[in-house]
């Protein structure tokens, strides 16, 4: 019996605008028109200074923790640029400039660190709110992705997720759901090298996470997660394949956190200064202000005039979410259910006034003898 | 009107739900041609197509998180977990995402899914095919939990569980799936989730239980001649304390019967209800006829493990007796 190769791949790594400003522009060119490219500028610089205030508002004890999106501007921003109004996005914790980018308003963010799932009440995008589980929203995109061809919408989703979550079974069990029932799902993974303080080869040790979808019989391309260019094109074809041929794709967006994992986090005991530097130098932001201002797009004072603009609206958008007041306790119970069943209701009129259910009939009228 | 069994009263209910409401689908292991390992979904992959009865693959926690996804894109998911042993791997898609998003999002996202899971043990069926989780998913704030005991409950209360827009798990108590037939209406109807059903009057002592614990319960009854009040709770949360309540002030008597294990059985919450609400009606403690606090053991023991009319009747003879 012969020994035959019954299966060979190859994983490509998409890179157009690179850390040293070289742009492939044969890849490039046309991809995304000037006006675009300025509006995302400014929309990284105006979520780049969301990200210092809101750090800034942790540490000055006005929220409580906070994950800092520092560096990981690129991949959910391109990824919402390709994406259509009625797709869904369901995301974790570090895409805060895709969701702003979709119209999710800022005030939503900082109430669900602030403490309040307020936060999460999203009528204006069709996203889920932050997960928190590691790799839980994955299956519900599946899901969303599913009851849009069901519905024969020609609507997709798409999921976020780091390289940790690559890990956890819900990844595997969603791709495997997705590849195999045919269904317009497009998986973003953010590997920016760290989870928590785990480096990806704990999580992966094959050479790139992206042929992790191989296995699962979907399309894969890894992409420079800092180049906004090579972000836009990857994710526009993977968003074609889900939509015209209700086929997933998996994407490795290579990035770094250039803060902490949350402002509870200190990186300085796992991750070395050298690592930082040689990523503060690839900021998806350096590269492609350069990009602009080599093409007479970007000036010293649109970026003075910008980011005076953006910490108004900033300083506008904390005053509104500090604005907001808590909610009175009984918001704990009334959304459990969408009707209170009974035994809710009594424990939330009496929370204050009687022990949880106790029957008034059944209190005692007199107080025994010797009793305080 | 139609004599089925309590299984076939659940094929009828799929059937009518899914011809009447296009949102709803179906996904689990071996659904599809086969017609699940019980046959409950028989017949619905031909009558409906492979788009609305889906052959899923081998994934609990794929199965429970993409019903959450396609409940939140609109539809009305039926997932089914074969057995109630294997919902282990489903538990987070469950309890923290299922039970919590229209509480973490205030109202913005519900998921109206119902999973259907086979519950309890009495089948002589192998390892982790026989237990009674209830109580575990009871203590999760965000889920409705229902377990019928008769055909006609089976038909009227999945159709609710299916139109209710919240979670529900419906766990059908797999001892009694063919264990008797019962005249079913063919036409809709619906029994209400949140009520209990006096199965029989009488005013010794009071009886709560549920799922295929109920029919030990009937014969353990018949067997005492005493004159008891038995309650199927149907659906366990919410949980009816008001028709227990007005049971048990009027027994002043109360056994509980479960196939779960004791220690934080539904039991004990019961108990604790008919305390806050009987106190000064009470003759007796109240007692419980249970599980026991350990793993539910293979087949060849399995009926001292669960509770059966001898047990019961004891139980019914120590209350009165106190």
């Amino acid at each position: 019996m012969p020994v035959n190769t019954v299966f060979e791949t190859k994983i490509e790594s998409v890179s157009i605008l690179d850390e040293h400003g070289v742009f492939d522009s044969e890849l490039g060119n046309g991809l995304i028109p000037n006006d675009d490219l300025v509006a995302m500028y400014k929309h990284m610089m105006t979520c780049r200074h969301f990200d210092e205030i809101a750090f800034k508002l942790q540490r000055s004890g006005r929220m409580g923790t906070y994950p800092e999106n520092r560096g990981q501007e690129v991949p959910s921003l391109g990824a919402s640029y390709v994406l259509n109004d009625g797709d869904w996005l369901t995301t974790s914790y570090r895409e805060n400039a895709g969701l702003f980018w979709r119209g999710l308003p800022m005030e939503k963010i900082l109430l669900h660190w602030m403490g309040d799932e307020r936060g999460n009440h999203i009528d204006e995008v069709r996203c889920t709110p932050l997960a928190i589980a590691i790799g839980s929203q994955m299956l519900h995109a599946v899901g969303l992705g599913w009851s849009e061809k069901y519905k024969n919408t020609g609507n997709i989703a798409c999921t976020f997720f780091g390289d940790g979550a690559t890990s956890e079974g819900d990844f595997h069990e969603a791709a495997n759901f997705a590849a195999n029932l045919d269904l317009p799902v497009v998986f973003v993974c953010q590997n920016n090298g760290w989870a928590i303080s785990t480096p990806t080869t704990i999580e992966c040790s094959a050479p790139t996470v992206a042929q992790r979808g191989l296995a699962y019989g979907m399309h894969c391309v890894q992409v420079d997660g800092n180049d906004i260019f090579a972000m836009v094109k990857v994710m526009k074809e993977a968003v074609k394949n889900a939509r015209e041929n209700n086929r997933p794709t998996f994407i490795e967006a290579l990035t770094y956190r250039l803060g902490d994992h949350t402002t509870a986090d200190d990186a300085r005991r796992y991750r070395d200064a050298d690592e930082l530097e040689l990523w503060g130098k690839r900021d998806p932001m350096l590269r492609l202000r350069k990009y602009l201002e080599e093409n007479n797009l970007w000036s010293q004072q649109q970026e003075d005039e910008h980011r005076s603009f953006a910490e108004k609206k900033i300083a506008q958008v904390v005053k509104n979410a500090e604005g907001i007041d808590a909610p009175p306790a009984s918001d704990f119970f009334d959304s459990m259910f969408t009707e209170l069943p009974k035994q809710l209701k009594i424990q939330r009129d009496t929370m204050r006034t009687s022990s949880l259910g106790q029957n008034p009939s059944q209190v005692p009228t007199h107080t025994p003898e010797g009793a305080l | 009107m139609a004599n089925l069994t309590l299984v076939q009263a659940i094929n009828l209910a799929l059937i009518q739900e899914m011809e009447k409401d296009d949102r709803v689908l179906l996904l689990g292991e071996d659904i599809g041609l086969n017609g699940g390992v019980f046959r409950a979904t028989e017949g619905l992959f031909q009558q409906f197509g492979g788009n609305r009865v889906v052959d899923s693959p081998l994934a609990e926690s794929g199965i429970i998180g993409t019903a959450v996804g396609l409940a939140m894109g609109g539809l009305r998911p039926i997932p089914e977990i074969q057995f109630e042993g294997f919902m282990g791997p489903a538990f987070d898609q469950l309890t923290n995402q299922a039970a919590r998003f229209n509480s973490r999002t205030r109202g913005g996202i519900t998921c109206p899914l119902t999973l259907r899971v086979p519950v309890g043990g009495g089948i002589h069926a192998p390892e982790l095919h026989s237990d009674s989780p209830e109580s575990i998913y009871t203590h999760t704030p965000g889920l409705k939990i229902v377990m019928p005991s008769s055909p006609y409950d089976a038909k009227g209360m999945l159709i609710s569980a299916i139109r209710d827009p919240n979670p529900v798990i419906f766990f059908e108590p797999k001892r009694i799936y063919r264990a008797f037939r019962e005249e079913v209406p063919e036409d809709e109807y619906l029994v209400p989730l949140g009520k209990a059903r006096v199965v029989c009057e009488g005013d010794e002592l009071t009886m709560v239980s549920w799922g295929a614990s109920v029919i030990q319960c009937m014969n353990a009854i018949e067997t005492s001649g005493k004159n008891i009040e038995l309650i199927d709770l149907r659906t366990i949360n919410p949980i009816d304390m008001d028709t227990i309540a007005a049971s048990v002030q009027k027994t002043g008597r109360c056994v509980i019967v479960h196939e779960a294990p004791k220690t934080c059985g539904l039991g004990a919450e019961i108990a604790t209800g008919i305390m806050e609400h009987c106190f000064l009606n009470l003759e007796a403690p109240v007692q419980r006829v249970c599980g026991f606090d350990t793993i539910m053991p293979y087949y060849k023991l399995e009926l001292d493990y669960l509770p059966d009319a001898e047990r019961i009747g004891k139980a019914i003879n120590e209350t009165l007796a106190y």
